[in-house]
């Protein structure tokens, strides 16, 4: 049943590999609501792709579907070729998936070094008796894990504020670390919700170039959901237009600019 | 033979100096660097944080980094005599570019890495780089983005690889894989290699400089390895730096200071350059690091001591009180101390249990633990703060110097320091003054030449290698020590025929923590007016103890209790101007609080942060002629600059202030 056709290359020259995720005929309902409705998409390896649609179309529901959180009454989501089972967080963790939250979640009280530190928790294999002794394989372990979170700090510029409490930083800086802290979990698939709202322009250029980077760089297959409509296009290989939880739109950036729905659903047509 | 090295040369990590004129026979960088791998090749050479670590090499690895780059440049077709353009924050692997250039026979020119790209295309143009060597896809973005002017340019070579993958690489290599290229090709081109550095001798150009340019374009200053090497050796002799010193390497790449320190100095003495992990954390590593030998210019020094100054309020009642006690006891007998001078019993154990309470601990924070060589140059420092460093048992010294002149002019030697001077002549230094006040000077650090402009030269430049250096000053007849007024140029008259040095104004006004930059005007007009700059760090801190509300810059600066403040500094200057019988005529009539900084990017400053006066008499013509005209309010609309070369512009109502001004009491009386 799985659509397992080689990928494609885009506009740039990347590799774009097979489906890492498939979303099959999903439909959530709160209730008697119906926040998604009946909706197929897949995510590929190595690909940036985008969900957005106007508020209310259902976009965080999807992406909450898509890190287990919710689980759809209809429709099954595949990952790396088998169905899911319905699972814990930190399961969904362990399976390769990091998220970053919209309204930021991190422990404002720890040092962003700790922070970061905390996102290879899923990598760390003794148990807290040799954390707490803290001898042979357990410093082994930090020393490793460290020398990743470093590498992550170094690539996203927030060496300056390595020590400082996470609960002294500005909003902008903030959004960084949480980024940093779910880089460092080395995701198969990273989940960002609305990684660049309430920032001004030039903290937006900042993130998108780091985006950008960090799939270039590490290959990470990233899923975003994104209010922003000109980041979406510039960053995404593909996008999936969200309205009153129904697909409207699936394609390249262009074929999503140019496809009347979704023209229709941002300038606001009259629906019946 | 007459080589760089003398006869008898080896290569391979091995030389012996047989032969060669003057005392040394290390006529050149690379001779340098074959030199210190040879005798202390296990000693540290350089060391950069990294994902936060100290990362180290010794001199021998060193060697080895910088003839693998020096044989891969050869290999990539640069020839004797090219320019290579290096351009990126401080990095050992940056320094290393230079003297790899050096080894292929090329000359290095660092660039301002923080230039926006069509700065940096006059540059390139200008210099005729063949080859770039980038530090980040920042400075890559740059250089391709004006390529189509750049009708020399070849190839560039880029140190982080970060966001480069996706572009042509048809003219772009990877540092490390020039490296790799070179070390493949090791036996083969060592002996080429060995032939370009055999030649170099030192009339050969070791490094091209451009000016920051206060006035029109820059100029690329050539520089050639006497000018470089015999001041190194002369002024390393001068402070004694020794091969166990440590610099933090954090000032412009391009600035010719930095090439002496960094390069010219570590090289002679054989110090360790040490390189912070990002511009950002340069006072954390700074703490690290502890250097024993330090540059900064005034405005870093006044910075930190505004921050400590915030900070010691925000401590307890206690840790106040004693921190002001010992202070004002550091104050008397501090600089004495440091000096040598006599000084009482009971104060010597006072000033003791001061550093064990305060000044250690203070020095502690601020990096300056083992600082036992400071300068600080380019600007006039207060005397507040020189005063306070010093008092702490920080041996910071002034000194003056030029591009022109490979940095060292005059310099003040231990025990002889103090904040109205720039100090005696360096050693090998001839000086004299002409009538009408221009500083003149002749050494063995006195450039070749301007690149491509034989008419500047010979303007700047006499026969008998007499340099003007383009400020007025006069030499201390009982000391000896030079004392500079102003830029010659700049020195003019007012329409009474009373002498107008806008510098010598601006420098008491900036003295006061909550102005940071001050332009006077006044050539050949009746009276002196000013613009200011607020301090942002020191204002915005005042009005958030005061409750007083701002939601921008621009507000603060036009806020009414800032600019009282503002106008009582300026009645103080006036004042302390007035008692000056040759200047009293510049004190400040009327003055504007500016509504935004003045800017390198906007063109108003240089990218050393010098005033560019031109540019601001015309750009702020409005606001000027308002000064002049009576008028209480000018509305005005400027255009400035982003960091990414776009533009925008922000329109602003400005309050003029007139300020009281003294009488000129002593002229009146000497009549």
């Amino acid at each position: 049943m799985l659509d397992q056709t080689e990928g494609y290359t885009t506009a740039d020259g990347r590799k774009i590999g097979g489906v890492v995720m498939e979303m099959k005929n999903i439909t959530l309902r709160f209730g008697g609501v119906e926040a998604i409705k009946d909706i197929s998409f897949d995510i590929r390896e190595g690909e940036i792709r985008a969900i957005i649609g106007p508020n209310g179309a259902g976009k965080s529901s999807m992406l909450n579907v898509i890190s287990g959180f919710y689980i759809p009454q209809e429709g099954q989501v595949y990952y790396k070729g088998a169905p899911r089972p319905q699972m814990k967080p930190f399961e969904v963790a362990r399976q390769g998936i990091a998220r970053t939250f919209q309204n930021i979640a991190l422990f404002e009280g720890m040092s962003v070094l700790d922070n970061v530190m905390t996102g290879r928790l899923t990598h760390m294999k003794t148990g807290l008796f040799g954390q707490a002794i803290w001898r042979g394989k357990a410093e082994a372990e930090e020393t490793a894990n460290r020398e990743i979170a470093e590498k992550i700090i170094d690539f996203l510029e927030i060496q300056a504020i390595r020590k400082t409490p996470v609960a002294r930083l500005p909003y902008g800086l903030k959004k960084r670390v949480e980024l940093a802290r779910a880089l460092a979990a080395e995701p198969s698939l990273l989940l960002l919700d609305e990684p660049m709202a309430g920032m001004n322009v030039e903290e937006k250029e900042d993130m998108s170039r780091f985006i950008l980077d960090m799939n270039d760089e590490f290959g990470t297959t990233i899923a975003l959901i994104e209010h922003d409509m000109g980041v979406v296009m510039d960053l995404s290989d593909r996008v999936v237009v969200m309205d009153y939880g129904k697909k409207i739109g699936d394609g390249t950036p262009d074929d999503v600019r140019n496809n009347q729905d979704v023209i229709d659903a941002y300038l606001g047509v009259s629906h019946d | 033979m007459r080589t760089a090295l003398g006869e008898g040369v080896r290569w391979g990590g091995i030389y012996v100096v047989k032969s060669s004129e003057g005392a040394s026979g290390l006529k050149s960088v690379p001779a340098l660097l074959h030199r210190n791998a040879k005798e202390f090749g296990s000693a540290l050479a350089y060391r950069e944080k990294e994902f936060g670590i100290w990362q180290s090499w010794t001199w021998s690895e060193t060697l080895e980094e910088v003839e693998a780059l020096a044989l891969g440049l050869i290999d990539l077709g640069v020839q004797p005599g090219d320019h290579i353009a290096v351009i990126g924050r401080n990095r050992p692997y940056l320094y290393w570019s230079m003297m790899s250039a050096q080894m292929a026979g090329a000359i290095p020119v660092p660039l301002y890495q923080d230039a926006a790209a069509d700065e940096m295309a006059y540059t390139l143009d200008h210099s005729g780089a063949r080859f770039v060597i980038a530090g980040d896809q920042e400075q890559v973005d740059k250089v391709i983005e004006v390529q189509g002017q750049l009708p020399e340019f070849e190839q560039m070579i880029y140190l982080d690889p970060r966001g480069l993958r996706k572009y042509d690489h048809s003219k772009l290599h990877q540092y490390s894989h020039v490296q790799d290229a070179g070390r493949a090709k090791r036996d083969e081109l060592t002996p080429e290699m060995a032939k370009r550095i055999a030649v170099l001798d030192y009339d050969s150009t070791c490094v091209m400089l451009y000016t920051s340019g206060t006035t029109g374009k820059p100029k690329g200053v050539v520089l050639s390895n006497r000018n470089v090497i015999e001041t190194s050796k002369s002024s390393s002799e001068f402070d004694g730096l020794r091969q166990t010193d440590d610099i933090l390497a954090y000032l412009p790449m391009a600035w010719v200071g930095d090439f002496i320190f960094s390069v010219g100095q570590a090289l002679w003495s054989g110090f360790c350059t040490n390189c912070p992990e990002s511009a950002d954390t340069m006072h954390v590593d700074l703490r690290e690091i502890g250097p024993t030998y330090y540059f900064a210019p005034p405005r870093v020094f006044e910075t930190q001591l505004t921050n400590v100054m915030i900070r010691m309020e925000d401590a307890g009642a206690f840790k106040q009180r004693m921190f002001h006690y010992f202070m004002a006891h550091a104050r008397k007998v501090g600089p004495a101390i440091l000096d040598g001078k006599p000084v009482g019993f009971m104060d010597r154990i006072k000033y003791g249990l001061g550093e064990l309470m305060v000044y250690g601990p203070l020095k502690n924070t601020l990096g300056f633990s083992r600082v036992r060589v400071g300068y600080t140059a380019g600007e006039a420092i207060g005397p507040e703060i020189f005063d306070f460093y010093r008092s702490l048992g920080i041996n910071l010294k002034q000194l003056y110097g030029q591009t022109e002149a490979t940095v060292f002019i005059t310099a003040q030697p231990d025990g002889e320091v103090r904040s109205d001077t720039v100090g005696v002549q360096c050693p090998g230094v001839e000086l004299k003054i002409e009538p009408n006040g221009e500083v003149f000077y002749r050494s063995p650090g006195v450039f070749v030449e301007y690149y491509k402009n034989a008419e500047s030269t010979a303007d700047t430049k006499d026969a008998e290698g007499w340099v003007a250096t383009g400020d007025a000053g006069f030499i201390e007849e009982d000391t000896g020590h030079l004392r500079i007024i102003d830029r010659a140029k700049d020195v003019g008259q007012m329409a009474s025929g009373a002498l107008f040095a806008p510098k010598y104004v601006e420098n008491k006004l900036k003295f006061f923590p909550n102005i940071l930059e001050a332009v006077v005007f006044g050539d050949a007009r009746e009276e002196c007016t000013a613009f200011i700059n607020i301090d942002l760090t020191a204002v915005g801190n005042w009005a958030e103890r005061n409750n007083i509300a701002y939601a921008s810059y621009q507000e603060l600066a036009g806020h009414p209790q800032v600019l009282a403040t503002i106008q009582a500094h300026v009645e103080d200057v006036n004042q302390s101007v007035a008692e000056d019988e040759m200047l009293s005529g510049c004190q400040v009539h009327r003055f504007i609080v500016l509504h935004k900084e003045l800017d390198a990017d906007d063109g108003e400053l240089t990218r050393t942060r010098k005033v560019r006066r031109r540019i601001i008499e015309e750009k702020y013509a409005d606001i000027i002629a308002a000064l002049y005209d009576g008028s209480v309010l000018v509305s005005t609309t400027t255009e400035v600059t982003y960091e990414d070369g776009r533009k925008g512009s922000i329109s602003a109502t400005l309050e003029i202030r007139s300020a009281a001004t003294s009488a000129v009491a002593q002229k009146m009386a000497a009549e």
